[in-house]
């Protein structure tokens, strides 16, 4: 039934997941078959199975879950029955793994060239020196700075993107047949994403092992896999080619990964000039303890516009929500509100002048006390700033949830738990609402969405703007957001504004270098993209 | 209370063994005056009268009754400990959470001071204390008190600091929220859990201590029944093979085990499936 | 100077500054007691003229600052007062019994400490399986038991029963050392199950929190031994709170010892310390307490300075 060329088949796979709450199916019924050479593409969302899926290639399966059905046969080697034993011998040594994060998968205690060495070593297929030859060579493969030192050093001597190749190396010391990737550069910010990418394809092409590659985007995938299954919910969504499946999607629910991409929010007049802003922020400078994270930081926010604000991991982006609205009182400089200057902590604010900021965060999870129904979360804002009890308390209440498209029947009283994702989300932004602001800050808050989700709320948002006249102030990584939704942009960089201006002239060139880098390493929906941009970068480097 | 149904039923026999117990002796401690077969004090024959006839557990080295006296034990022993635990849990559990909220330097001062209290062996520091201030039922219990109010404030500070900064806290915050609003509505209803097993677990260090204090002569006194004491005074018979000393003694154990499996459960309830 | 050295020299000046705060504690406490301790001591036998003399003993009649420093440069040249009940030097009446308490817990720790943390790894290792589950059994019913009770059913097993070993340890500065290990035996197992059984569970717990981290997660997918993954990757990053975690449960030795000398009538501090409670001998019980509370406090320090020392993070800076 097997060509000889096959490595992997799974057939009718079926996992399941235990939890207090009782058991519920991960993985149902996937087929797959991976030929020896070749690049894997899994991609879904968050809750599809992929990882999981990733995890039964190697025979292993988290604490909690369990294998109900199907076969793995790995090179003729039956995983799911095979024992404890039989399955260790094969990990690391022909399976090997490469995690999400290496910052935490790397031990701590111990140097990265011990680490890099153990698979080959204890597996028998090499002694020390040559495992560590090995690993040096890879080391070098994958462009790390220094390769002969750096496996001397722990990981908390190394940054992310260097850990994250070192990890990849770490998999490939004793070549094994088959390498799963899972989501090696999601923790990664985009710029550095894209020479790690290009570092892993190098070195798998070398090596010529097939993989498995994970992840949430489509992009990604697109310019590392030879062929790529969407999965959604643990089922197969649809299974193509690379280049079919970009070309030419035919399921809607691929068709729905383009979603936020091709959003595009209403179109506002032109400012009049000469306006009072909403929001002043003049010359900030920020630190916590003694580092500094923001420096001279000034913007205006203009009535009914949106402002995004647009940077990697420590630009402080996020930072500068907390000192708008007092949770970090400022070193220096100040935030005037409709033309009046707030006190740095919110503790010296009024309550009408913390009524009309209100903040929605990027974590639904967290953003939401589980222990309140939804009605205890919207309903005090109501009775604390407006003073509505009762009847009247409750009717605004029913208002504000069909107003962010929740029905008020049926989740009024509903626990935080009891609610996803995206509805959790809907809530914070009913009870932002409750307080009736005139500025509402959002941090982040499409970032732990899934696509279809994220752009349903980005929807949600301009209809409430152009109903409510509403300012917003939109903090993200994420340039298709910015795309979608904004009047005006803001790059920071360590701490900085790097460039400010209208949308439509930050997205035409010419940009400032960093703008520049940070638009171009936005993967696109285009197999050829990465090629094409290194190839862009090589030439336009001064030699 | 359906959750409480069904977390029952999913219990481990260590846990209803542990439940089935503690309420056994809830209720002798409650019933106390009914159950037993004489009164407390009352001397009903020689000391050190072996068990059986009307005294089925024998005598005491003054003639009371075994049996009655390890039932008002339970009364006894088991209330002070408990009404020690619930003022130490007053104390340490209520500054403790309000010093994780403000933090600042209120939170610093009580941080330090009991860094200090800490620093002392809590058998020691009660020793040192019930040697100034005399030994009393009404000493030990405030003297007991303090010293545990010491570690329930390290981890009712730690819960509170811990939720101080979750989202929905700040926006309480932000809300302009006052210091009440934020701990009773905001972080207690979510430290629930971990102080419940902090409680059982506290009261076990207490009951424990209480034991061991009376038991050197240093904590509940004549002629008030209790465990520990019950154990020293008849210490004697041990050497000739009488096991009766034993009784108060594994009562107390008895005691500890159950609410030690009940705790032990629920923690590992609340930390969900990690292991 | 590194900074790893200059943040155990930090450590190691804030345990002299505890030392110092507690000592002063130890010595201020008397003054807590509303109303005056001489009379409170006496009762009702208390005359103007015993009063009086009880107040000069305890130097209640001079300023208690002047008299701290007194107490403290006796201390550190040996001179720790005068016995309230029989006017002794608390310096003779403890001396031998400090050796006596320091050999008997030394002995305990030695056998517990190794104990517990093998039976803590091996539960670990492999937990949720009988044998972890056993062992945790036994032990959450060892630290339930009070020490007392560990005693004398050890007392009624081995002694009374069996007739192996003596029931009481009296031991004297001329037992030789044979004998004294024979004698304490019974005290020492008797420590042994009480500390040991919290310091596995915690040894344990430990490990296992580590186990649900993704590098550990790593080391299993590398197809490593399970006995590697658990010494090589989880026990050193456990090393930091398993050190704390014994120093911590010393304590619990500190408590049992107190208890076991009384039982098995050892010639220690504890029984000492206990003696002079009861009789309401206040300068031994502050000297006794400060022992105990010092000798706490240095095993703490030492912790934390090893604690520090072994923190790769701390020990390669970037």
């Amino acid at each position: 039934m097997t060509v000889p060329d096959t490595l992997l088949t799974m057939r009718g796979l079926a996992i399941e997941g235990r939890s207090e709450r009782g058991t519920t199916q991960i993985v149902t019924g996937i087929d797959l078959n991976l030929k020896r050479g070749e690049v894997l593409g899994l991609i879904g969302e968050s809750g599809a199975g992929k990882s999981t899926l990733g995890l039964a290639a190697m025979g292993y399966t988290r604490d909690g879950c369990r294998i109900t059905a199907g076969s793995i046969v790995f090179d003729g080697i039956e995983l799911t029955t095979a024992g404890d034993e039989a399955r260790r011998r094969l990990r690391g040594s022909r399976i090997a793994y490469v995690a999400q994060s290496a910052a935490a998968a790397f031990n701590p205690a111990m140097r990265l060239i011990d680490q890099s060495v153990e698979i080959a070593v204890q597996h028998g297929v090499m002694n020390n020196a040559e495992a560590a030859a090995a690993a040096i060579a890879l080391y070098r493969r994958m462009q790390l700075p220094s390769p002969e030192e750096i496996g001397f050093r722990y990981p908390h001597q190394v940054s992310g993107g260097q850990l994250q190749r070192a990890m990849t190396a770490m998999a490939m010391v004793a070549r094994p047949d088959l390498i799963v990737f899972d989501e090696p550069t999601t923790a990664l910010d985009v710029t550095t994403q894209i020479e790690v990418l290009a570092a892993i394809r190098d070195a798998v092409e070398a090596i010529g092992t097939s993989a498995i590659y994970i992840s949430h985007d489509l992009a990604l995938v697109a310019q590392m896999a030879d062929r790529i299954m969407v999965l959604r919910h643990g089922r197969l969504v649809e299974e193509a080619d690379t280049r079919t499946m970009m070309a030419s999607p035919r399921q809607a629910y691929t068709k729905s990964l383009w979603a936020v991409r091709t959003f595009r929010g209403s179109r506002k007049p032109e400012m009049a000039a000469g306006t009072t802003p909403l929001l002043r922020v003049e010359r900030l400078t920020a630190a916590y303890d003694e580092t500094p994270v923001l420096q001279d930081v000034s913007l205006d926010l203009h009535r009914g516009r949106t402002v995004a604000v647009v940077g990697e991991s420590g630009s402080g982006k996020s930072t500068l929500a907390r000192v708008i609205t007092g949770l970090l009182p400022p070193r220096q400089g100040s935030v005037a509100f409709e033309g009046k200057t707030l006190a740095g902590s919110y503790r010296g604010r009024s309550p009408e002048e913390l009524r009309r900021v209100q903040m929605i965060v990027q974590m639904p999870d967290t953003a939401l006390n589980p222990r309140q129904r939804v009605r205890d979360a919207i309903g005090r804002p109501l009775k604390f700033y407006l003073g509505l009890t009762g009847e009247a308390r409750e009717r605004r209440m029913r208002e504000l949830l069909t107003e962010i498209e929740l029905d008020p029947d049926q989740y009024v009283d509903r626990y935080p738990a009891e609610l996803s994702g995206g509805q959790k989300q809907r809530v914070c932004i009913a009870r932002a609402l409750a307080a009736e602001p005139a500025l509402l800050i959002c941090d982040e808050i499409t970032s732990a969405l899934d696509q279809l989700v994220a752009e349903e709320m980005l929807k949600l948002l301009d209809r409430l703007q152009r109903e409510r006249g509403l300012t917003y102030l939109f903090i993200t990584h994420d340039l298709a957001t910015v795309r979608a939704i904004a009047d005006e942009v803001v790059v920071m960089k360590d701490g900085r504004i790097v460039e400010a201006g209208p949308r439509d002239r930050m997205f035409a060139p010419p940009h400032h270098p960093y703008t520049d880098l940070l638009l171009s390493s936005v993967p696109e929906m285009d197999p050829d993209w990465l090629d094409r941009l290194l190839d862009q970068r090589k030439a336009q480097a001064p030699s | 209370m359906a959750d409480l149904a069904t977390a029952l039923r999913s219990a481990p026999p260590s846990a209803w063994f542990g439940i089935s117990v503690s309420a056994l002796y809830v209720f002798v401690a409650l019933g106390a005056p009914v159950v037993a077969p004489f009164g407390e004090t009352q001397v009903v024959g020689p000391a050190f009268a072996p068990w059986g006839g009307a005294s089925p557990l024998g005598t005491d080295n003054l003639g009371r009754d075994m049996a009655t006296r390890l039932i008002y034990g339970a009364r006894n022993t088991v209330g002070i400990a408990v009404v020690t635990t619930v003022l130490a849990f007053l104390i340490g559990g209520g500054i403790g959470l309000i010093s994780g909220t403000v933090r600042g330097w209120v939170d610093q001062v009580l941080g330090r001071i009991v860094d200090v209290m800490m620093a002392i062996p809590s058998l020691i520091f009660s020793l040192l204390l019930l040697a100034i201030f005399g030994t009393s039922v009404v000493s030990m219990i405030t003297i007991i008190a303090l010293i545990e109010a010491t570690r329930i404030f390290r981890l009712a500070r730690a819960l509170a600091l811990g939720i101080a900064v979750l989202d929905y806290v700040e926006a309480a915050k932000l809300r302009g929220e006052g210091l009440i609003w934020l701990i009773t509505r905001e972080i207690l209803p979510n430290a629930t859990a971990p102080l419940i097993a902090e409680f059982g677990l506290r009261f076990c260090f207490v009951f424990l201590f209480i034991s061991a204090l009376s038991f050197l002569g240093l904590g509940i006194q004549p002629p008030t029944a209790d465990w520990g004491s019950m154990v020293r005074d008849n210490a004697a018979l041990i050497s000739y093979g009488d096991i009766t000393p034993l009784l108060p003694a594994g009562a107390i154990a008895l005691l500890t085990v159950a609410v030690n499996f009940v705790v032990d459960w629920l923690l590992h309830r609340s930390s969900g499936l990690k292991d | 100077m590194s900074p790893l050295a200059s943040m155990i020299v930090k450590r190691i000046g804030l345990g002299f500054v505890t030392l110092a705060v507690v000592s002063a504690v130890v010595f201020f406490a008397v003054y807590l007691l509303p109303g005056d301790l001489a009379e409170e001591i006496l009762g009702q036998a208390a005359t103007p003229e015993t009063v009086a003399n009880i107040r000069r003993e305890l130097g209640l009649d001079r300023p208690p600052i002047e008299r701290y420093v007194d107490w403290i440069t006796g201390l550190l040249s040996g001179d720790f007062g005068r016995s309230l009940a029989n006017g002794r030097p608390i310096a003779e009446l403890a001396g031998m019994r400090l050796v006596n308490t320091l050999y008997l817990a030394g002995f305990a720790a030695a056998v517990s400490i190794p104990l517990s943390l093998t039976l803590g790894i091996v539960a670990a290792l492999y937990r949720e399986k009988l044998i972890d589950r056993s062992i945790n059994v036994a032990a959450l019913t060892a630290i339930s038991l009070p020490e007392f009770f560990i005693a004398y059913i050890l007392i009624f097993a081995l002694t009374v029963k069996a007739g192996w070993l003596p029931s009481l340890a009296t031991v004297s500065a001329d037992t030789p050392l044979g004998e004294r290990m024979f004698r304490s035996i019974l005290p020492v197992l008797t420590l042994t199950l009480a500390v040991a059984a919290h310091v596995m569970r915690l040894t344990r717990a430990a490990i296992v929190n580590l186990l649900a981290s993704p590098y550990i997660e790593m080391a299993r997918l590398k197809g490593l031994k399970p006995w590697r993954v658990i010494l090589r990757h989880a026990l050193p990053n456990a090393l930091a709170p398993i050190i704390n975690v014994v120093v911590l449960n010393l304590a619990y030795l500190i408590v049992g010892v107190v208890v076991v000398e009384v039982v098995f009538a050892y010639p220690g501090l504890g029984q000492l310390m206990v003696d002079s409670v009861g009789k309401r001998d206040v300068p031994v019980v502050q000297a006794t307490c400060l022992f105990f509370a010092s000798t706490y406090i240095m095993l703490n320090l030492v912790a934390d300075v090893a604690t520090i020392a072994a923190d790769p993070r701390l020990l390669h800076r970037r």
